[in-house]
């Protein structure tokens, strides 16, 4: 049976205060297959990740957003949440004060719908937390409040396993982590494929690496704005042996 | 409104403005004893020889002249919560007072305009030898322990709205708590604005006999009127030796209401005094509680919140005086300022020379909504001993595009991220109210987020 098209980006160009950022990208998704997006700094990676999670700054001059046949191209930032976008963020932000635990239950029941009782919330956390090797006292902690990179990257994997999306997109995940920590990082990408297998992933990263651990079914390559390659997990190969200088010559 | 128009609500309103025919009228309607209608009028010239403050908020619009400084409304006192009228039931419920009010009706003393129209005192308490009543009839019960220490804590020359407040009082709670005495359950107080431009001007005493503890809470509403509207109250705390009081305030008048407050508490021989004071609302807010550590050991904190939005100024902080050596104290000041609203710190630090092995701690973290609006800060630090050790820390965040979109992202709408972020930054100072408060001021935050967008 043909698997039903997740996501849907049709010739999308985006601008930041009157400057393009993105031009003209096209591309599909289906549900679970892993996309990787690779380019290097300054490429719109992170431009496209926050266009498609509907941040403010970022205009859309043409094309459309499409998620689960719903055109989501207008839609507020917290509608497309309810409808199944994730974005795991490459800067995740401190809330002092707000306790990492109330924060999941008001996100859990916002995205979900549901209300659910604080002991069976508590008991599913406490689950995950497991899965991620996440000590339980982390939960009683401020939002991101004095995290290190490595825990703050855990913590959006915690929310990606518990918001359970349809489409996640992760940005630049395994920026700024060790080897070990990167490992944890990957096994927690692969238990949400596990549980929730339905789920595409956009991977966006700078770096081969991660994609030793996450085989993705297409690698598309990122430069000045554009889409200037598609390929399978081997484009990520050519990518490590040459640099992108290579594919920016492609970009005319 | 013309005087000779009949209000059927009130059994007597006194002339607008103030002289001292009003202020003996004041006295005469109380059947005071003449030691305090003598205190009222000295008050009286106190506060027209001082000029209106110049630094602080502005007060050039408001006009004491303006004002109705007594009223007495029809219904009497009561005792029992089954024999007060409907009308003024339906006010409570309208404040929305909750089930603190359920809860604790048993102790609720509460304050019906300028005067005290429902008090019951737990049996227990009273059997204990605790007193909580009205000033008016503590005066008439308890003259020697009034006047024993009626004024001694802030004398009516302290600045020109404790004159005014000495002059013209009228209200407020007086407690008293026997030596070893613990009262495990909160004093709750309720009082309110109720007549257009009258002023409220009650005066609390709270006297902690060695040994003792009592924790004191009030919550204030007022509905919205068109005239400038002053409330004034003058709030004394006596910790006796080993004595614990905490003082709990949650205002949130309306929009028109200049709240101009003096609180000051005095801690003696090991004694701990805490103030914590919530300040929602009003036009301009005036109110620095103050404790003075006096004898070594004692120890003071005071915690406060100020949100500050479209046309008000909160002017607020604290003041610790350490007169004695190993004492201690904090101020936490938490202050939201939203839609072009100003919040100011103003605090003052003091250490006397001798006392030594003073230990204080002040920390001030405003929290700016968007880029109209405005935060001050205005410590006064003074420190005459060497062997002590002070902390003092600020902060100014802003609620940032980032960490709004960083929640919306996990599918909160605009309004409850901000929220959010908002009952993160006053975490601190919710932990200390006692939970139906703690409820309430989730309340009073969501509102004020409801009308803060865009």
């Amino acid at each position: 049976m043909e698997k039903s098209i997740f996501l849907c980006i049709k010739n999308l160009s985006v601008s930041v205060i009157d400057k393009p950022v993105l031009y003209n990208i096209n591309l599909n998704v289906n549900a679970g297959n892993v996309h990787a997006i690779m380019g290097p700094n300054g490429s719109g990676k992170s431009s496209l990740a926050y266009t498609l999670m509907g941040h403010p700054h970022y205009y859309i001059t043409a094309g459309a957003v499409i998620l689960n046949d719903v055109d989501i191209t207008t839609m507020p930032v917290h509608e497309r949440a309810k409808n199944g976008l994730f974005l795991s963020f490459q800067h995740p932000c401190e809330i002092p004060g707000v306790s990492v635990a109330s924060f999941l239950k008001e996100a859990y029941s916002a995205v979900t719908g549901t209300h659910i009782s604080v002991a069976d919330f508590q008991q599913l956390l406490l689950k995950y937390c497991e899965l991620l090797s996440i000590a339980p006292a982390f939960i009683g902690r401020g939002l991101n409040d004095g995290f290190s990179g490595g825990e703050k990257k855990r913590l959006e994997l915690l929310q990606l396993l518990l918001l359970q999306p349809k489409v996640a997109i992760l940005d630049e995940i395994d920026s700024g982590l060790d080897v070990d920590s990167l490992k944890i990082v990957a096994a927690g990408i692969a238990l949400a494929r596990q549980e929730n297998p339905h789920m595409s992933v956009i991977l966006i990263t700078h770096y081969q690496r991660i994609l030793n651990y996450i085989i993705p079914d297409y690698v598309h390559v990122l430069c000045d704005g554009r889409i200037v390659s598609s390929g399978d997990a081997h484009v990520a190969k050519v990518l490590e042996a040459k640099g992108y200088d290579e594919f920016k010559s492609l970009n005319s | 409104m013309s005087l000779k128009a009949s209000i059927p609500n009130y059994v007597f309103r006194s002339a607008k403005g103030l002289n001292r025919e009003i202020v003996t009228e004041i006295s005469r309607k109380k059947n005071e004893p003449d030691w305090m209608l003598e205190f009222r009028l000295k008050a009286l010239e106190i506060f027209e020889s001082i000029p209106m403050p110049s630094w602080g908020a502005d007060l050039t619009d408001l006009d004491p002249e303006d004002i109705y400084y007594y009223v007495k409304p029809i219904e009497d006192q009561h005792t029992q919560w089954s024999d007060v009228p409907d009308k003024i039931k339906k006010t409570f419920e309208k404040l929305g007072i909750p089930q603190a009010e359920q809860k604790f009706l048993a102790g609720v003393g509460a304050q019906f305009d300028s005067e005290v129209i429902y008090k019951n005192l737990k049996k227990r308490w009273s059997d204990q030898g605790v007193i909580f009543t009205d000033m008016s009839t503590a005066l008439r019960d308890h003259p020697d322990l009034v006047k024993k220490y009626f004024a001694t804590v802030i004398p009516a020359h302290d600045n020109k709205f404790a004159a005014l407040n000495s002059a013209v009082w009228s209200g407020g709670s007086f407690v008293y708590v026997p030596a070893g005495v613990r009262i495990d359950m909160p004093l709750q107080a309720y009082f309110r604005i109720d007549s257009s431009q009258m002023g409220q001007f009650e005066r609390t005493l709270i006297i902690a006999e060695p040994g003792s503890f009592v924790e004191y809470v009030e919550g204030c509403s007022a509905p919205i009127y068109k005239k400038n509207s002053l409330h004034s109250a003058v709030v004394e705390l006596v910790a006796l030796p080993g004595a614990h009081i905490r003082y709990t305030t949650i205002q949130n008048w309306s929009n028109n209401v200049y709240n101009l407050v003096t609180k000051r508490a005095i801690a003696y021989k090991n004694a701990r005094v805490e103030w914590v004071d919530g300040n929602f609302g009003s036009k301009v807010t005036m109110k620095y509680p103050c404790i003075i550590l006096a004898e070594s050991g004692a120890k003071g904190s005071i915690i406060s919140l100020a949100v500050a939005g479209n046309g008000q100024h909160q002017d607020s902080g604290g003041k610790i005086i350490h007169l004695a050596p190993h004492t201690t104290s904090s101020i936490i000041a938490k202050s939201i300022s939203k839609d072009s609203g100003i919040s100011s710190y103003r605090g003052l630090l003091k250490v006397i020379k001798g006392a030594h092995h003073v230990k204080s701690k002040v920390q001030c973290d405003a929290l700016l909504f968007d880029d109209i609006s405005r935060t001050d800060t205005y410590p006064t630090i003074d420190i005459r001993e060497d062997n002590v050790a002070i902390e003092h820390e600020a902060s100014v965040s802003k609620v940032s595009d980032e960490q709004l979109f960083y929640l919306q992202s996990r599918g909160l709408n605009e309004q409850s991220a901000r929220a959010l972020i908002v009952n993160g930054f006053i975490d601190a100072f919710v932990q200390l109210l006692p939970m139906e408060y703690a409820v309430e001021i989730n309340r009073l935050i969501a509102m004020e987020m409801e009308n803060s967008i865009g």
